[in-house]
C-alpha cells in the first residue's frame, strides 16, 4: 500500500516538472508561430532550425560555456569547501558568507557590478568575460552541495588511512573523495544548470556577437519566440534524455539481476 | 602544522578568486548603494526601503518566497526519502529526471506555464471539457507562487536526497531494533541528520525566490510588486544604479538574518563538523 | 558513485565534441573590415545582412538587445565599441545629451533620400537639426481589440477604463506608455512634467488597475491572438502580424491622440568603424533592402521608395502601417525629460505598481 503511495506520489511530481516541457515538444510541432494559436502539425521549425546558424553557434556557446564553467567551480569550489571546514569557526562563518554573496545579490547587481569590474580591469568583453562571470556564480552552488557531505564525514576514516601509512593524497583520493561524490556530483550538475540558464549576468558580461541561447531566447521576446527555440529544446531534451538512457544501459547491469 | 599550510594552500585559489569577482565587485554595489548621482555619500538609497511602496513589495516577496520554500520543503523531503530509499543503479537515473527539466530554457518554462495556466489556457480546456469549474489563478499571486515553487523544487530535493542517502541505514536499524516506532525514528535520528540539506536546500530555494522577477513579470501578469522587481526597474528601466543598489544591500540584510536564523537551526551540524 | 560522475562526463564531452564538429563551419572576418551593429531583437531580416556581407565584404558583428533601457548602460559603460545603435526617439535625445553619439555625415548616405520627409520632420522633436539619426522603423501606439468580445466600435483610449471589460484589459507595462494613455485620457501632452498633471495620471491608473487582467510588454501578441483578452495595447507593427493570426482583431489610434515613435540607425561617438556604419545605413536604406526588411519584421518602414514597392495593395494602403497622421490630432513623440524626469515618473509607477 505505502508502496503504491509512493509511486504515486513521485509521478505526481513528475508530472508537475514535465508539465511545461510536454507543452514546449507540443509548441515545436505547432505550424502557427503564435504560442496561443494551434495551426496544424509541422516538422519545419525542425527544418529551418538546422539552417540557422545564428541558433548553432549560440548552442554551442552555451554548451561549452556550461561545461567549462561547472567544471572549473567544482574543482575550485571542492577544493575551497574541504578548506573552509578545516578553518576555525571565525574563517569558515567568513568564508561561507563570501560565498553566499552571489546568491545574495540579485542577478542584475551581480552581472552589473561585473561589468563594471571588467571595464576597470581593462578586459575585452567576449567569451572569457562570460566564463569567468558564470565560474563565479557557479562556485556557490558547489560549495553548498559539498558542505552537507563533508559535514557528515568521519575524520577518523581519514585519519585511520593515514595512520595505515597512506600518503595523504591517495589517502584523500581513496577515502574522503568517494564520500563526498554525491555532492560534488549535484554541485556540478547545478552549477551546470545554472551556466545553461543564465541570462541577466550574461547579458552584461558579453561581448558583441558571441550570444548564448538565453541572450537569444531574451532579445527574441519582443517579437515573439521563434518556434525553432521550441524545436531546439525539444532536440535538447531528447537528446539528453536518449543519452542518458544509453549511460545508464551500459554493461554490469545488476539491477536486472535484484528484481 | 604541515595540515595547516596545505589547508591554506587548498583555500588559497578560492580566496584570490572571490577576492577578484565577489568582494571587489560587492564594494563597487556598497559604493554605489552609499553615494548619491554626485559620488557624495548618503544614507538615502538605504533609508528608502521605508517608503510605502518599497515596504509593500520587500514584505509580499518575504511572504511569497517563505510560502514557496517551505511548500518546497514539504515536497521535497518525502520525494528525497523515496529516492534515497531506491536501491541499485536506477536511483541515480531517477535524480537525474527531476533535475533534466532545468535543462530547458528557464524563460520557455515559465512561458510554457503561461500556456498552460491562461484564462483558455490547456488546463481549463482539459477542466471544461470535464465539466469541472475553471482553475484562474494566472495574474495573481497563486500563480508566482507555483512559478517559484516549479523553478525552485529540484534545488530542494538534491541537497536533502544527498544527505538521507549518507545516514547509515545501520543507525535507523539501531533505532527500530531499540523499539522506536517509524516516526520516532524519522523525528528523532533521519531529520536531525538531514538538517544541513535542509539548510542548504532553504538557502538554495528561499534566495533565488526572493531576489526574482521574471516569475512575477510573466505569472504575476506584472500586478504584483516584488522587491526584485523594484531593484530590475530601477537598474533598467530608471537607470538609478545607487537606489537600485541600495536597495540591494537592504535585501542581502534580510537574507543575511535569514541565514542566521537557519544557521541557529544547525548548531547540531556545526557541532559534529568540529 | 565515481561511475555516475564519469557518466556525467562522458555525457558532456559527447556534447561538446559533437557541438564543435556542428560549427566548425563559422565564419571569419571580411577583407574589407567589420562594423558592430547593436539592435533591437529580431529587427532585421537576417537575409539583408547577409546580402551586405557579400556585397561590401564587410563582416558585421550583430549583436541583439531587449529593451533601449538594457542597450544604454551597455554602450554608456563603453564595455563593448559598437559602431551603429538603433535606439527610439527618447533614447536618441537622451544619447545626444550624454554626448554618446556623433553627427551622421549625409553626404556618404545617399539613400536616405528614400526616407520620407515627413519622417525627417517628426524627429526633429528629438534631433534638433536632423543631425544624428537616420529613420529606421516608426509606428503608433493603439488599442487592438477581439471584434467578438466588445459591443461597440472602439476609438477612445477610456474603454480601458470601462467596467464591462473587467479582467480583459491587457495593459502597456512600461512606464512612459502606461502614462501616455493616461495623459492623452485627460488631454495632456504625453511628456507632461506638471506634477499636478502627473499626480491626476497616476489616480486614473491605479483606479484602471484591478480592471486590468495583466501588464504585459510582448505577451500581448500572443495573448490577443489566443483570445485570452478583449482589448490590449500595443504597437502597430504588431497589429499586421495579429491580423494575419486572427482575423477577429482590429486595430485603432485613439481619438484622443497617441504616441508616435520613430527607431532610427546613430552611429557612436567612439565608433571605430564610421566608415562601414555609413554603408551599412545606406544599405539599410536601399528601397529593395527596407521592402525586405519591413516584409520581414512587419513594422512600418519610413522609407518611402520601399513603399512604393510593396505588392500588396492591401497592405501598401494599410491605415494600419502607414496612417495618414494629418486625419489625426494630439500626435506626439516622447522626448527624454531628463533625470528627474525619469525619477517622477518611475515612482509614481512604483506606486501604481504596488497598490
Amino acid at each position: 500500500m505505502t508502496n503504491v503511495l509512493r509511486k504515486i506520489y513521485v509521478a505526481l511530481i513528475f508530472i508537475f516538472l514535465y508539465a511545461p516541457i510536454g507543452t514546449l515538444i507540443v509548441l515545436s510541432f505547432n505550424a502557427s508561430k503564435s504560442r496561443a494559436k494551434w495551426g496544424g502539425f509541422t516538422f519545419k521549425w525542425y527544418a529551418e532550425l538546422f539552417q540557422n546558424e545564428a541558433i548553432m553557434q549560440a548552442l554551442t556557446n552555451t554548451i561549452l560555456l556550461a561545461v567549462l564553467s561547472s567544471v572549473i567551480a567544482t574543482i575550485i569550489g571542492t577544493v575551497a569547501a574541504i578548506a573552509i571546514n578545516k578553518m576555525n569557526r571565525t574563517g569558515r562563518t567568513i568564508w561561507m558568507g563570501v560565498t553566499n554573496i552571489p546568491m545574495l545579490n540579485a542577478e542584475i547587481v551581480t552581472g552589473i557590478s561585473l561589468m563594471l569590474l571588467f571595464i576597470t580591469v581593462g578586459m575585452r568583453f567576449g567569451f572569457v568575460t562570460i566564463l569567468l562571470s558564470h565560474i563565479t556564480f557557479n562556485i556557490p552552488y558547489v560549495i553548498l552541495s559539498v558542505m552537507p557531505r563533508l559535514k557528515q564525514l568521519n575524520p577518523s576514516t581519514y585519519e585511520a588511512a593515514l595512520d595505515l601509512g597512506a600518503p595523504p593524497l591517495k589517502a584523500f583520493f581513496k577515502v574522503v573523495l568517494p564520500d563526498l561524490a554525491p555532492g560534488i556530483f549535484s554541485g556540478l550538475l547545478m552549477a551546470f544548470t545554472m551556466s545553461l540558464d543564465d541570462f541577466i549576468i550574461t547579458h552584461f558580461t558579453k561581448g558583441p556577437g558571441v550570444d548564448t541561447l538565453s541572450t537569444k531566447i531574451y532579445s527574441e521576446v519582443r517579437k515573439g519566440i521563434k518556434p525553432e527555440m521550441y524545436a531546439l529544446s525539444t532536440l535538447i531534451f531528447v537528446s539528453v534524455l536518449i543519452l542518458l538512457l544509453l549511460v545508464n544501459r551500459t554493461p554490469k547491469d545488476k539491477s536486472k539481476n535484484k528484481v | 602544522m604541515k595540515n595547516k599550510k596545505l589547508n591554506s594552500l587548498m583555500a588559497s585559489p578560492y580566496i584570490l578568486w572571490s577576492i577578484a569577482f565577489i568582494i571587489i565587485p560587492l564594494i563597487m554595489v556598497f559604493y554605489y548603494g552609499l553615494t548619491d548621482k554626485d559620488g557624495a555619500f548618503t544614507l538615502e538609497n538605504i533609508t528608502a526601503i521605508t517608503a510605502p511602496e518599497h515596504i509593500k513589495a520587500l514584505s509580499i516577496a518575504l511572504l511569497l518566497s517563505l510560502i514557496s520554500t517551505v511548500i518546497c520543503l514539504l515536497l521535497a523531503y518525502p520525494l528525497a526519502m523515496i529516492l534515497a530509499n531506491m536501491k541499485g543503479n536506477q536511483d541515480k537515473l531517477i535524480v537525474l529526471i527531476f533535475i533534466l527539466p532545468m535543462w530547458m530554457n528557464f524563460l520557455l518554462r515559465t512561458l510554457a506555464w503561461q500556456t498552460l495556466l491562461e484564462k483558455s489556457g490547456v488546463i481549463n480546456q482539459v477542466l471544461e471539457f470535464l465539466h469541472l469549474p475553471a482553475l484562474e489563478i494566472i495574474n495573481t499571486p497563486y500563480a508566482i507562487i507555483l512559478g517559484m515553487v516549479y523553478n525552485f523544487l529540484p534545488f530542494m530535493i538534491l541537497p536533502i536526497y544527498n544527505v538521507l542517502c549518507k545516514i547509515d541505514p545501520n543507525v535507523i536499524n539501531a533505532a527500530k531494533d531499540l523499539g522506536a516506532n517509524n516516526f520516532m525514528t524519522f523525528i528523532k535520528i533521519t531529520l536531525p541528520l538531514s538538517i544541513p540539506g535542509i539548510i542548504s536546500g532553504i538557502t538554495m530555494v528561499f534566495v533565488p525566490a526572493l531576489t526574482t522577477f521574471i516569475i512575477s513579470n510573466l505569472l504575476g501578469g506584472s500586478k504584483i510588486l516584488l522587491i526584485g522587481n523594484v531593484i530590475e526597474q530601477e537598474f533598467l528601466q530608471a537607470n538609478n544604479w545607487h537606489l537600485g543598489s541600495g536597495l540591494s544591500m537592504v535585501l542581502m540584510i534580510f537574507i543575511v538574518i535569514s541565514m542566521i536564523v537557519t544557521a541557529i537551526f544547525d548548531k547540531d551540524g556545526e557541532g559534529s563538523a568540529l | 558513485m565515481k561511475k555516475i560522475v564519469k557518466k556525467i562526463l562522458i555525457v558532456m564531452l559527447v556534447s561538446v565534441l559533437s557541438m564543435t564538429i556542428l560549427s566548425a563551419c563559422s565564419s571569419s572576418g571580411g577583407e574589407n573590415g567589420v562594423v558592430y551593429v547593436y539592435n533591437w531583437g529580431e529587427y532585421i531580416d537576417p537575409e539583408t545582412i547577409e546580402m551586405f556581407e557579400e556585397e561590401t565584404g564587410i563582416e558585421v558583428v550583430y549583436d541583439e538587445y531587449e529593451t533601449n533601457e538594457i542597450m544604454y548602460p551597455k554602450v554608456e559603460a563603453g564595455a563593448v565599441s559598437y559602431d551603429l545603435v538603433c535606439p527610439s526617439d527618447y533614447m536618441i535625445q537622451k544619447m545626444i545629451d550624454n554626448d554618446l553619439l556623433q553627427e551622421i555625415n549625409w553626404a556618404n548616405i545617399p539613400n536616405a533620400s528614400n526616407i520620407g520627409e515627413q519622417y525627417y520632420v517628426q524627429s526633429e522633436e528629438f534631433d534638433p537639426g536632423n543631425k544624428y539619426a537616420v529613420p529606421y522603423c516608426w509606428g503608433t501606439v493603439g488599442i487592438l481589440y477581439n471584434k467578438t468580445m466588445v459591443d461597440e466600435p472602439i476609438d477612445s483610449w477610456t474603454v480601458l477604463w470601462d467596467e464591462k471589460y473587467e479582467n480583459n484589459i491587457l495593459m502597456q507595462d512600461s512606464v512612459r506608455d502606461a502614462f501616455m494613455v493616461a495623459l492623452k485620457v485627460n488631454g495632456h501632452s504625453m511628456n507632461s512634467m506638471d506634477e499636478a498633471e502627473l499626480q491626476a495620471a497616476k489616480e486614473l491608473l491605479i483606479e484602471q488597475k484591478p480592471l486590468v487582467q495583466a501588464y504585459v510588454v510582448d505577451q500581448v501578441r500572443d495573448k490577443m491572438i489566443g483570445g485570452e483578452a478583449a482589448i490590449g495595447v500595443i504597437y502597430s507593427g504588431e497589429a499586421i502580424y495579429t491580423q494575419r493570426e486572427n482575423p477577429d482583431l482590429e486595430y485603432v489610434i485613439p481619438k484622443e491622440g497617441t504616441n508616435v515613435w520613430i527607431d532610427s540607425w546613430c552611429i557612436l561617438k567612439d565608433a571605430q568603424n564610421v566608415e562601414n556604419a555609413e554603408k551599412f545605413i545606406d544599405f539599410m536604406c536601399r528601397p529593395d533592402i527596407a521592402l525586405m526588411n519591413f516584409e520581414y519584421i512587419t513594422y512600418s518602414t519610413p522609407n518611402d521608395a520601399a513603399r512604393e514597392l510593396i505588392e500588396d495593395d492591401d497592405i501598401r494602403n494599410s491605415t494600419i502601417a502607414f496612417p495618414d497622421l494629418s486625419q489625426y490630432e494630439n500626435l506626439e513623440t516622447f522626448s527624454y525629460l531628463g533625470e528627474e524626469g525619469d525619477e517622477l515618473y518611475n515612482n509614481l509607477w512604483k506606486e501604481i505598481k504596488s497598490e
